[in-house]
């Protein structure tokens, strides 16, 4: 904010530094790899609302699903295009947020969460009945995507997914970065921390928020525009309040409100669920479940939120 | 003298209880003015209608002769009132500048801005710390509030409204809560609020009230009982009976 200078430190490099060594040393990942990517730009969009704008959502999945589908239909009926469809995809779910945003940010806690939740659940039946578009509850199958750039065709190994979601979240954090940091970003703070104040001093807190919900849901239809198009599919489970409860879970586990919990709570979630579910096929999500009862109780503010109390008492002992 | 703010028949009912009963009043430019009054008189009230906070159920309020009754507070915050809150009303867990950076923003219309960092706009963060120094709050400028004692957390309320470069200043109770020893630090920062910005003060501390006022408004039951000059106002029988008892020694 205005105290503080938002210069890029070293330690910010490491996601992406981490990034390229996992391309080297676990190429059979890389699938997985692009799908941790999408998570973490699902979870960024809801860290820009939730976490700083306060606004508590359950049904962030319309979003993602609108962009996943927006993507998809564009590819099979038009155009494959990535890069045509992502723009798309982020206009759709952008205006979809616009227009429900608007109807919903007049409202405040446990009515703006119920009213999330019926937004996916409206768009999610929607979705289910327009079969002639979307195929229905079978999804659409084998969704046509061109060589990004028309150069780099998406390969069986995921080289081209992995490198073309890193490059397209990387685009995305450097946005929310700069938006969080900007003026606008703090007068969103602001009105997270004490909206009646905000008011007081002339601020339209309305038109804020409005503005970064539709941000944000933007970048959740671009998420969802990059899973259509690394797995050829889009389906219904896209816009399932599943997976809005998952964003807000690994949001809560990496850390709310500080722009990088979006990158370790994905990561610690799918390769936690990855592994766990190799380990114990049938009980894999009690382990999920645990993982996150223990940084609920112990660790308030996620992982983050953990390390942050654990350098501090390093200092403290130093000093 | 030009009026700053007036209300005409202002009237604001809570079902059957009414809480604002055809108030008529006005606020010169320039003056130092206070509102005092018992517990329930409609005192906050009346300041919650004037910026916007409550919708009165009729009657009018005039910024400099324009009809702002129906505009949002936001919108009557951009055209000069500016108020303070009873109850501290702060960012808590943000820092005293940026408490007070983020009013300036608003009014220099910086808040707009989406992409350049907060940190570079030097002109609002020279306006905010010219602010917090003129209010002593100068050291203060990088602790979070909700570690400042009470009285400068006070303070800091009176800076984010000043932030906005109010016209009309609506002080709610800036002494509340502050222990008498430091109240005097408060009057000090009243007494020198630029004589330009038109101030209406509820306080209960009859001796700020009496040393910064020049004119009085007494409210009792939601209706106006009296006004006048701070010796009118004590040694009106009736003010007397319904407020001031024997604390009344001008």
């Amino acid at each position: 904010m205005y105290s503080a200078p938002a210069r890029l430190r070293p330690l910010e490099a490491l996601p992406w530094l981490l990034a390229i060594a996992v391309y080297f040393a676990a190429p059979s990942y890389l699938p997985l790899g692009a799908y941790v990517f999408i998570m973490i730009l699902f979870t960024l969009s809801l860290d820009l609302v939730v976490g700083y704008g306060g606004i508590v959502t359950l049904g962030h999945s319309a979003y993602f699903g609108f962009g996943a589908y927006t993507a998809g239909i564009l590819a099979v009926r038009l155009n494959g295009d990535p890069l045509l469809g992502l723009a798309a995809a982020a206009l759709a779910a952008g205006l979809l947020g616009l227009a429900t945003g608007a109807v919903i940010l007049r409202t405040r806690a446990l009515t703006l969460l119920m009213l999330t939740l019926a937004i996916t659940s409206i768009v999610l039946e929607i979705a289910s009945s327009a079969t002639a578009l979307t195929n229905g509850s079978d999804g659409l199958h084998s969704v046509p995507v061109d060589p990004v750039l028309g150069r780099f065709a998406f390969d069986l190994f995921g080289t081209t997914a992995y490198f073309y979601c890193l490059a397209v979240v990387l685009a995305c954090w450097t946005l929310v970065r700069s938006l969080v940091n900007s003026p606008f970003g703090a007068a969103l703070v602001g009105s997270r921390e004490n909206d009646a104040r905000m008011h007081a001093i002339g601020a339209p807190v309305y038109a804020r928020r409005l503005q970064a919900y539709s941000i944000s849901c933007a970048l959740a239809g671009m998420a969802g525009a990059l899973l259509t198009q690394t797995t050829q599919f889009a389906g219904l489970s896209t816009l399932g309040f599943e997976l809005s409860g998952e964003g807000l879970v690994m949001l809560v586990l990496g850390g709310v409100g500080r722009l990088y919990g979006a990158f370790v709570g994905p990561t610690v979630y799918i390769v936690a669920r990855d592994y766990l579910a190799r380990q114990t096929p049938e009980y894999w999500y009690m382990g999920i479940g645990v993982l996150l009862v223990l940084i609920v109780l112990f660790a308030r503010g996620g992982i983050l939120g953990l390390v942050d109390v654990l350098v501090n008492r390093l200092r403290a002992k130093r000093s | 003298m030009t009026i700053a703010l007036e209300t005409r028949r202002l009237r604001k009912s809570f079902g059957a209880l009414t809480v604002a009963d055809g108030i008529d009043f006005s606020l010169e430019g320039g003056a130092r003015h206070a509102l005092i009054g018992p517990n329930g008189a409609g005192k906050t009230t009346l300041v919650n209608l004037l910026t916007g906070a409550l919708a009165p159920s009729s009657g009018q309020i005039y910024l400099e002769g324009e009809d702002v009754t129906s505009l949002a507070q936001a919108k009557r915050v951009r055209r000069g009132i500016g108020r303070t809150f009873q109850i501290n009303s702060l960012f808590r867990s943000l820092t005293v500048l940026d408490n007070v950076a983020l009013a300036v923003a608003e009014r220099t219309g910086a808040a707009r801005k989406l992409f350049r960092p907060a940190f570079s706009h030097d002109e609002v963060k020279d306006e905010a710390h010219a602010l917090l120094g003129s209010l002593g709050l100068s050291d203060d400028a990088s602790r979070a509030v909700r570690d400042l004692a009470y009285g400068k957390q006070r303070l800091v309320e009176i800076a984010i409204a000043l932030g906005m470069r109010p016209r009309v200043l609506l002080l709610d109770e800036p002494a509340a809560g502050v222990p008498s020893a430091e109240s005097h630090r408060i009057l000090e920062v009243l007494a020198a609020l630029p004589p330009e910005i038109a101030i209406l003060i509820i306080e209960h501390d009859m001796d700020l009230v009496f040393r910064f006022a020049r004119r009085i408004t007494v409210l009792a039951a939601g209706a106006i009982l009296m006004e006048g000059s701070p010796q009118e106002v004590a040694h009106d029988a009736r003010v007397r009976q319904v407020y001031l008892g024997e604390r009344a020694h001008v």
